[in-house]
Order: C-alpha cells, then sequence, then structure tokens
C-alpha cells in the first residue's frame, strides 16, 4: 500500500529530495507539499539575477504545474503547517484541515534575522529571501531618485546593493565589521571587493554601527548610525544572517538546538519525521549553502525508500559571485600553529590571492580578481594532497609552466601615465618613460633630460624602477634596502607611490604595493600608516594598531609596565594652578617620581594604565593636555626668558616660542621634532642643537635647521634670516612640512637634510616664496585634523576604553569559583 | 565542571588588539588576530620581554614593546634569533564568548 509523505516546505533542498524519490521509487508515497509561498520550488539563489534584471522569475522555477502532476504530488501552495500531532501522526494545515501522514518531512529553511533596533517593524523594512523580497527591492527602482540601505556586508547583502543599483536606486551599505565579507575573505580580498562596489556607485560604510531606524507615517525614513548619522531611505533591507526556522518542530517536541537535530540518515529524533535544507543540524553543524543540502537531499530520499545511506558534511568552497566580482574562499584561511602564507598580488589587474599552507598541504585559499584555479586549489585542499614538490610555484595555479615570478616592479607598471613620479619638479611617469625611450638610459641620463629626480633624490627609485620598466635586462638595478622583509619596495618608493597611486587605506597600499604578507610586520605598519596619515589628513583613518604602544596609548612605558604622564606647557611655561593641579595629581594618583625634563616640562612617572584616563581627565579639568613626549611628532617648543626680564634679550623668544608651539602641537611626523627659541646668540634655550632653532637677533630672527644632540651630536645650520615673528613662523612651518611630507620613517631631520642636501631645502622655503606658502597651507591644513587631545578624548569620551581596562580579573577566589 | 572561563565577549578585544587578564597565575595577555583567532599567553616573559598586551599583532605573532622580540602567538616561542618562550593558555570561542582554561586558576582550580 503506498504510504502518505507529507512534504512542509518547497525549498531547494525539499525539491531535489522529491526529485531523487520520485525517480528512484516512483509509487512508494503519495505525496502532498505545503509551502507557505503561494508557489512552488524555485531556485532562491537566483533571485540575485531577478532582481538585477538578468533573468525573469519565470527562468528560476524549478518544478512547473506539470511537474508536480505527473509525479502525483498534491500541491498546496500558498498553506502553512500550524502544528503537528506526532502521537495521531497528523498535521494541522492553517484553514484547519487534518491530515495523517506515515511520514513527514521537514523543508522548512530559514528564517532572516531581523536585529530588533527601535523601528524594525516599520513598513518597508525587508529581509532578502524570498520573491516578495526580491519584488519589494524591483518596485523601488521604478520610483525616480529613490534610496535604500542595507543592513549588511556579507554576501546577501552585497547582492542586495548591486542589484539596487543596477535598478538605479541610490544604495548605502551599512557593516559592522571592518571590512566586507570578513567571513569569507580576508582584510586585502575585502578591501579590493570594497572598492569594486565603490567603483559602481554603492557607498560602503565599514565599522558602522546601527542605532535606530526612524519612520515616518509608520514607514521608513532614515536609518541612524550610534555617530549620529543619518542615511535617508525608503527601504531598508537587513541582511544581516538567518536562522534555522525550527518553530514548528519545537511545537512538536522534536529535539532542537539551533536546528532541527537529525542523525546520518537526516532522521529526527522521532523516526517517522525526516529533515532536510537549512532547517536541520547535524553533528553540531547548520547549513546556508546549497551544495551540502543537496547531498542531505540524495540521502533522505534513501531513507525514505528504506537504502542505506549517510550524509557527509564535506569541506565546502564559496564559489561567490557579488554581481561582477570574482571571489572564492575554501577551507581555513585563519592564522595558527605552523602555518604558512604565499600572496600574489597583481595591483594592475587588481588580483589578490592568498594560499594558507600548513607544512606539506594547503589548508585556505582566498583569491580575489581571478578565480579560475579556485576549484584546483579547492581539490588540493578536500584531498589534503602533498603539495612540496610545487610548493615555490603553487600560487600561479596549475598552467603555470615555469614563467616569471612575483614581479616587485609591478606597482610601477601599473600606474597611469600621468601620475607624478618627481613632486619636486613635476615630472609625471609618461614625461620619464618618453625620455627613456628617447635615449635616456641611465639615471644620470633621466635627471638630465626629464628632471627628475635632479631635485632632493626621492624619486630616483621609482625612475630606476622604471628604466628597469622599460629597458628590460638593460638596465641593471641598483640594490636598495628595503622597508622590510614584506616588501621589495624602499621607503622613498612607498611614500611616492602611496601619493601617486592615491592609496588612502593600509589593505589598499598592502595590495597595490604588492605586500608579500597578508598584514605586514611591526616594522611597516607603523610606516605605512604615518604615510598615510601625512598623505591624506583628512580622509585616512588613523590606525592605532598599527603604531607603537606609546603612540597607541598615548604614554611613555616603563620598564615596569607603569608609564609616564607628561602635560603640555607651552613655551615652557606654567601657572601655579597648573602646578597645583599636578601636584595634587601626584598625590591622588600615588606617583613614584615627579621630575623636571629636559624639555622644559614636568614629568609623572609610574603610573599604572588603569589610572591614566582619570589622571588624564583631572589634569585635563585643570586647562592641561598631553605634551606628546610619546610622539613620532612635535615634543617641545623650549624657550628662554628672552625680552620679558632678560637684559640681553632682543625679542620675545617665549612668546614665539609659545606661538609655534601652539601652531604645531598634535603633529605627527617620520621621528619626534623638537624645536626651541632663544633671546640672543647666548642661547639659553639651547637652540642650536634642535630640529629647527630659532635664534632671535636685533634684526629680527635666525632659523636653523637639523641640529642633533641624542645619539649623533650636531650643530643646526642656518636656513635663513627673517625680519618678523610671521614669517619665523611661517618657515618654521614649511620646514616641518617639507620634512613631513619627505622624510623617511624614523629619519631625524638631520638624517634627511644629509640626503636631500641643505641646498635643496633651502631652493624649497627659502627661494621658493610660492612653495614655501604651499607647504605652510597643507601644514595647517593637516593640523585641522590632528589637534585633538588624545588624552581627552580617551578621559572624556572613552576613546580606546579597551586598551586601560583588564577584560578580567580572576584572581578573586569567590568569582573564579563562579 | 566546565574546563573553560568565559572571561568575556569577543568584541570586547578589538581585531588585532589584545587586553590584560588577571589570574591567580600571573598576567595573562588575550590577544585577537586580524582573522577573529584568539590566542592567551603570558604578559611577560621575566626579565626578557613584557607587557606583550601592549604590543603589535601581525599574522599571528606579537613584537614585544620593550625589547622587540617577536612571539608566535600559538606555540609562545620566540622567533629568530631571539630564545625564549612564553606559557601558552588554551582558549576557545563560543557563541561570541572568550573561554580561557581553568588552568589559569591554578591552585584555585581544585577548590574551585
Ligand atoms: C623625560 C626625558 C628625560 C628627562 O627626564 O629629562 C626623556 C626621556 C626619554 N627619552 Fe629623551 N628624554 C628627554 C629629553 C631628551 C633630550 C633633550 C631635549 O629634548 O632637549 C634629548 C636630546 C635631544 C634630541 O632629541 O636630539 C633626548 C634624546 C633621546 C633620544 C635620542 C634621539 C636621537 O635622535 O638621537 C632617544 C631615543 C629615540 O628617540 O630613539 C630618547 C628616548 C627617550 C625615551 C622615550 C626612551 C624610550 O623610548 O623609552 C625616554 C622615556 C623615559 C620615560 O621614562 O618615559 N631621547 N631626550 C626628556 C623629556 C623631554 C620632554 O619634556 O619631552
Ligand atoms: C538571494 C539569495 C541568494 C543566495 N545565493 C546563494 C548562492 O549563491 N549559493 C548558495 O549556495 N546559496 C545561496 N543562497 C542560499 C540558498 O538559497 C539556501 O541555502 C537554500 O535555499 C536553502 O534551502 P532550503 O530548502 O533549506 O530552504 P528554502 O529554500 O528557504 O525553503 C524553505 C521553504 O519552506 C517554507 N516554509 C517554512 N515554514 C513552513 C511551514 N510551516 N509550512 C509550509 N511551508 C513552510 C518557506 O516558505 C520556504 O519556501 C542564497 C539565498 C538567497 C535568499
Ligand atoms: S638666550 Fe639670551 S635672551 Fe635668552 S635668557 Fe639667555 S641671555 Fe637672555
Ligand atoms: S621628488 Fe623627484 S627629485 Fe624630489
Amino acid at each position: 500500500m503506498t504510504q502518505k509523505l507529507i512534504i512542509i516546505g518547497a525549498g531547494m533542498a525539499s525539491g531535489r529530495a522529491l526529485e531523487h524519490l520520485v525517480e528512484q521509487a516512483p509509487n512508494a508515497y503519495d505525496v502532498t507539499l505545503f509551502n507557505a509561498e503561494p508557489r512552488g520550488n524555485y531556485n532562491r539563489i537566483m533571485l540575485s539575477p531577478v532582481l538585477s534584471g538578468d533573468k525573469t522569475f519565470d527562468e528560476i522555477v524549478t518544478h512547473t504545474a506539470e511537474w508536480y502532476e505527473e509525479n502525483g504530488v498534491t500541491c498546496r501552495f500558498g498553506e502553512h503547517i500550524v502544528s503537528i500531532d506526532r502521537a495521531n501522526k497528523t498535521v494541522t494545515a492553517d484553514n484547519g484541515d487534518v491530515l495523517p501522514y506515515d511520514k513527514l518531512m521537514f523543508g522548512t529553511g530559514s528564517n532572516p534575522f531581523i536585529i530588533p533596533l527601535p523601528g524594525h517593524d516599520l513598513e518597508g523594512v525587508i529581509a532578502y529571501r524570498d520573491l516578495e523580497d526580491t519584488n519589494r527591492m524591483v518596485a523601488l527602482g521604478d520610483k525616480p531618485g529613490a534610496r535604500a540601505v542595507v543592513i549588511g556586508g556579507g554576501l546577501l547583502g552585497l547582492e542586495a546593493a548591486a542589484g539596487l543599483k543596477n535598478r538605479g536606486v541610490d544604495v548605502t551599505v551599512v557593516h559592522i565589521m571592518g571590512h566586507l565579507m570578513e567571513r569569507q575573505l580576508d582584510e586585502a580580498a575585502g578591501y579590493l571587493l570594497r572598492k569594486a562596489l565603490v567603483d559602481k556607485g554603492i557607498t560602503v560604510m565599514c565599522s558602522a554601527n546601527s542605532k535606530e531606524i526612524v519612520g515616518e507615517d509608520g514607514h521608513v525614513k532614515a536609518l541612524m548610525l550610534d555617530d549620529g548619522t543619518e542615511l535617508p531611505c525608503d527601504l531598508l533591507v537587513m541582511a544581516v544572517g538567518i536562522r534555522p526556522n525550527v518553530a514548528l518542530a519545537k511545537a512538536a517536541d522534536l529535539t532542537t538546538d539551533k536546528g532541527i537535530l537529525v542523525n546520518d540518515q537526516m532522521v529526527t529524533s522521532d523516526e517517522s519525521i525526516v529533515a532536510v535544507g537549512e532547517c536541520v543540524e547535524h553533528a553540531g553543524a547548520i547549513f546556508g549553502l546549497v551544495a551540502p543540502l543537496y547531498d542531505q537531499a540524495k540521502v533522505v530520499a534513501k531513507t525514505l525508500i528504506g537504502e542505506a545511506a549517510t550524509f557527509v558534511n564535506k569541506e565546502v568552497a564559496t564559489k561567490l559571485k557579488v554581481t561582477g566580482c570574482d571571489l572564492f574562499s575554501a577551507g581555513d584561511f585563519a592564522e595558527g600553529e605552523g602555518r604558512e602564507d604565499i600572496v600574489f598580488r597583481d595591483p594592475a589587474r587588481g588580483v589578490y590571492k592568498r594560499l594558507v599552507l600548513e607544512g606539506n598541504k594547503l589548508v585556505g585559499a582566498v583569491m580575489y580578481g581571478d578565480t579560475a584555479d579556485g576549484n584546483w586549489f579547492f581539490g588540493l585542499i578536500k584531498d589534503g594532497e602533498d603539495i612540496s614538490e610545487m610548493r615555490d610555484t603553487l600560487i600561479f595555479g596549475p598552467a603555470f609552466q615555469g614563467g616569471s615570478p612575483v614581479d616587485p616592479m609591478a606597482a610601477v607598471a601599473a600606474l597611469p601615465a600621468d601620475a607624478e613620479i618627481c613632486g619636486c619638479n613635476g615630472v609625471c611617469k609618461g614625461d620619464v618613460v618618453a625620455a627613456i625611450e628617447g635615449g635616456a638610459h641611465t639615471l644620470d641620463a633621466v635627471k638630465a633630460t626629464s628632471k627628475a629626480a635632479s631635485s632632493c633624490g626621492g624619486c630616483s627609485g621609482l625612475v630606476e624602477q622604471l628604466l628597469s620598466v622599460t629597458l628590460g635586462d638593460e638596465f641593471a638595478m641598483p640594490t636598495k634596502e628595503t622597508v622590510c622583509k614584506c616588501t621589495d619596495l624602499s621607503h622613498d618608493e612607498v611614500r611616492k607611490l602611496i601619493v601617486a597611486g592615491e592609496m588612502k587605506s593600509m589593505p589598499q597600499a598592502m595590495q597595490e604595493l604588492n605586500w608579500s604578507t597578508p598584514d605586514g610586520c611591526h616594522v611597516c605598519r607603523p610606516a605605512l600608516n604615518y604615510y598615510l596619515v601625512c598623505s591624506w589628513p583628512d580622509e585616512y583613518a588613523d590606525d592605532g594598531k598599527s603604531r607603537f604602544i606609546n603612540e597607541r596609548v598615548h604614554a611613555n612605558i616603563q620598564k615596569d609596565g607603569t608609564y609616564s604622564v607628561v602635560p603640555r606647557m607651552l613655551g615652557g611655561i606654567t601657572t601655579p594652578d597648573e602646578l597645583r593641579a599636578i601636584a595634587d595629581a601626584a598625590d591622588k594618583y600615588d606617583i613614584p617620581t615627579v621630575k623636571v625634563t629636559g624639555g622644559q616640562r614636568i614629568d609623572l612617572l609610574g603610573v599604572k594604565k588603569e589610572d591614566l584616563p582619570a589622571i588624564w581627565y583631572d589634569l585635563g579639568e585643570a586647562g592641561m593636555m598631553s605634551g606628546q613626549a610619546y610622539a613620532k611628532g612635535l615634543r617641545t617648543v623650549k624657550t628662554c626668558v628672552g625680552t620679558d626680564h632678560c637684559r640681553f634679550g632682543t625679542q620675545d623668544s617665549t612668546g614665539l616660542g609659545i606661538k609655534i608651539e601652539e601652531a604645531m602641537w598634535g603633529a605627527w611626523s617620520p621621528h619626534k621634532f623638537k624645536l626651541a627659541v632663544t633671546g640672543c646668540p647666548r642661547n639659553c634655550a639651547e637652540a642650536t642643537c634642535k630640529d629647527l632653532g630659532i635664534i632671535c637677533v636685533d634684526s629680527g630672527y635666525q632659523i636653523l635647521v637639523g641640529g642633533a644632540a641624542g645619539l649623533d651630536l650636531l650643530e643646526a645650520q642656518l636656513l635663513a634670516q627673517v625680519a618678523t615673528e610671521e614669517e619665523a613662523i611661517e618657515y618654521s612651518c614649511a620646514f616641518y612640512q617639507l620634512y613631513r611630507e619627505g622624510a623617511q620613517y624614523l629619519h631625524r631631520p638631520y638624517k634627511w637634510i644629509k640626503k636631500v642636501g641643505l641646498d635643496w631645502v633651502k631652493e624649497q622655503i627659502v627661494e621658493d616664496a610660492e612653495n614655501r606658502k604651499a607647504l605652510a597651507d597643507r601644514f595647517h591644513f593637516s593640523q585641522k585634523f590632528f589637534q585633538v587631545d588624545p588624552w581627552a578624548e580617551r578621559a572624556r569620551k572613552g576613546v580606546d576604553s579597551h586598551e586601560f581596562k583588564p577584560l578580567a580579573d580572576l584572581t578573586d577566589q569567590r568569582m573564579a569559583a563562579e | 565542571m566546565s574546563q573553560f572561563i568565559d572571561i568575556g565577549a569577543l568584541n570586547d578585544i578589538p581585531p588585532r588588539g589584545a587586553r590584560l587578564v588577571r589570574a591567580p597565575e600571573g598576567e595573562i595577555a588575550v590577544f585577537r588576530t586580524a582573522t577573529d583567532a584568539v590566542f592567551a599567553v603570558d604578559e611577560w616573559l621575566p626579565g626578557k620581554a613584557g607587557p606583550l598586551s601592549n604590543g603589535i599583532q601581525h599574522g599571528q605573532c606579537v613584537t614585544d614593546p620593550m625589547y622587540n622580540w617577536v612571539f608566535d602567538l600559538e606555540t609562545g616561542e620566540a622567533q629568530g634569533a631571539d630564545e625564549g618562550s612564553l606559557r601558552v593558555w588554551e582558549t576557545r570561542i563560543e557563541n561570541g564568548r572568550v573561554l580561557l582554561t581553568r588552568d589559569v586558576l591554578g591552585e584555585l582550580r581544585a577548590s574551585a
């Protein structure tokens, strides 16, 4: 006698199971198929092309009315099952019908997760799961000027965004993590993906926290972020994840956890009931991609016809196509013991590939831009093949025939002809290449004919690379010092390329500059971070994780792990109130040592890390801010008493020192930058051994640069003599900016001047008034973003609060025992 | 009794960041890498390196803030020419929570 099989849910998994069943045992069951959606099985994955307009719904239907009819399946679409009576083996539909079953199959899929933000129930807030959602988005495209916000930068969210954009909707993606699709992609690939989406015209906001959905007359109007940003929208799509749909199974007392628990035969805790698809949990795993669901479908069909079969949850590769972008990720690409990375980047083509090896095996792969070899890599991962023989060439894929290794020159080769190579002389790549092609085959010849590299010399490395790229073997590259083992480029080259290539984030720079490690090392990260800070003060977001601890927590670490705190005292001038506040803080926080520094200010040494925000708060109340005694940046401006008190004083050295410190505090530079202003040549403020020193004389101000009194002892040299305070300030700021823009990271000004020559510095600042002004202007522009007291940010706004508090204290026995 | 102690949410540690945990066995630095792996090692290698939760993280390594030693966070071994190794403590991530082995309780472990 034919048994009765009732299937709950006409989804991708149950549809496939049904196919296997009718093929292998056409007469075994009398099947009734319920589906809450008012339609039968269709290919849910293909909703993306339906949204983008590449396909119609009819094209993605997998089972037609005829198919159900031919195979004797009774369809009850648009009806859902509301309860199950397992004792009597019946189900109840929403219209009250009670139907008996011999076997029952769950195929109820998942529910999209809706974040319970205020306003989540407004009209116009949707998920992306079914045809109804898709149609809502399609309809929005008909409305001129329509705007949508998508919460979630995973696969689904990006598909929704790309589709909406295709329909002419103005879309913003709001993603909580630092980069897109963080589960499948690493930062570098995430960066490339973001770039591709931004190029399409989609606005992408990462590290963005949604706070509230704002409505008007019951309809969504905008999304509000926790930083107060308001993103107006007519439709809000939440694509933040899915949860197995287990409510019905739970109500029927089947064993569930995250999903409906099934054994290897897809049988639930009730042997008459099977389950398949995203609603199940198998051996602790739940599912979100169709590949394993199709394996489950095969097994469940066998189980229903009484044949042996076992479901094995195999490793899956995600080959993803976010409309128009090629991505691939497979296996496990987290770092781990004994793991090694092989990275290949082709900046010109926007390609990034990373392989993760463990011993002689490939365990993970992430690819962007060129995924042709994905399946081959996936095969190696799945089969655990020994790759030691092909290790060196593995990344080039199966077609590799002994071709060239990774090309360090790729970044230069990729620059467009109008990219600036030599900033001093305004020479672009096209001019240099023209000079080389015109017969200039050495660096000197290029200098002579195109002027490139003829001034500060900072671009020589790039010019040499262009010689090599243009002339091939004919040109022998001189050996050079690279930033670190993560790159073949020198500091100068990296700096210039960041500017010429308009690279504005760390992952972007690492990608375009062909970094050989996924996220650099402690040597290159601080340098890159500085170059980015200096090049794009308004656009680059400083990366604290790429700064040494002193700069990260804005205090100097001591050998016992405590910190020292040095408040700023402009020009070395203080007040009784400030001194009282310092004394009170020293008492209150049990400061073991209070010392006057060599920089004319006071150091509180031995502060506990946890006390830092509190002591900063107290000092801030008294009007003091960070003295940046820890910074590769502006340190102190020492002054002498000058005309105010001294009988020899020629100018107001104290006042000028304060004005300069007011203009310069907060600035970052390649290394620390110290100044002094002294009231006459007796030099009581020691201006002659500073990075920049000013000696006041009767006729004006002598500006000296490049002094040193640390590891090297060097007398500062005269840059210029000027008549007014205003000029002295402008020259100082211009000099600082020239150094900031040109020197390699961790070079003090004297080292940089040794490289570029004092004459060149004079040309830039003294002889070229326009350039001097432009440099000073760029400095002041940058200061708009960096003159923020980092102590106040931490003491008052809670910035980086995780740095100062332990995560947990387990030393308390009661707590440990809980 | 569980072998692990819940010490906080994964999101309490920023990617590439580290947090300190005080335990009867000493101070412990808990790291979260860029790819969301979590490692715990001793904060100090006495006389040689530390406090490591203050270092710069890269890949699966941390660079000591005092003398630039580089340690592999999974094995605790100093890399390159330096020699020394940190105690490594087992961690787990479950449902967005970071769990640390009860071994950090030392003698309290038995009484807990
Ligand atoms: C506090 C202070 C000593 C004092 O008690 O007076 C000091 C303390 C430190 N100096 Fe200094 N320097 C201090 C004035 C100086 C001076 C004198 C000056 O500024 O007039 C010099 C020589 C002038 C110069 O910089 O050229 C000086 C040359 C150095 C150097 C060598 C720099 C060089 O390029 O040759 C270093 C090492 C480095 O920076 O790499 C250094 C590094 C250090 C560090 C940051 C060492 C470190 O990395 O941990 C010390 C921090 C100690 C701590 O416990 O926090 N310190 N240091 C002075 C703080 C001045 C301030 O108010 O900001
Ligand atoms: C836009 C989009 C793009 C995707 N792209 C990909 C991709 O590229 N690659 C990939 O591998 N996966 C992709 N997926 C995921 C894939 O579609 C799912 O993994 C798959 O559809 C799950 O199949 P299922 O049968 O478990 O559930 P579903 O296909 O969701 O079917 C479940 C059905 O059960 C019905 N139902 C629920 N409860 C009841 C009830 N009580 N009574 C009656 N009926 C009920 C539901 O209405 C639904 O129709 C994508 C998903 C979406 C939404
Ligand atoms: S430098 Fe000259 S003006 Fe300044 S305090 Fe010394 S003697 Fe007086
Ligand atoms: S940038 Fe080319 S010489 Fe200065």
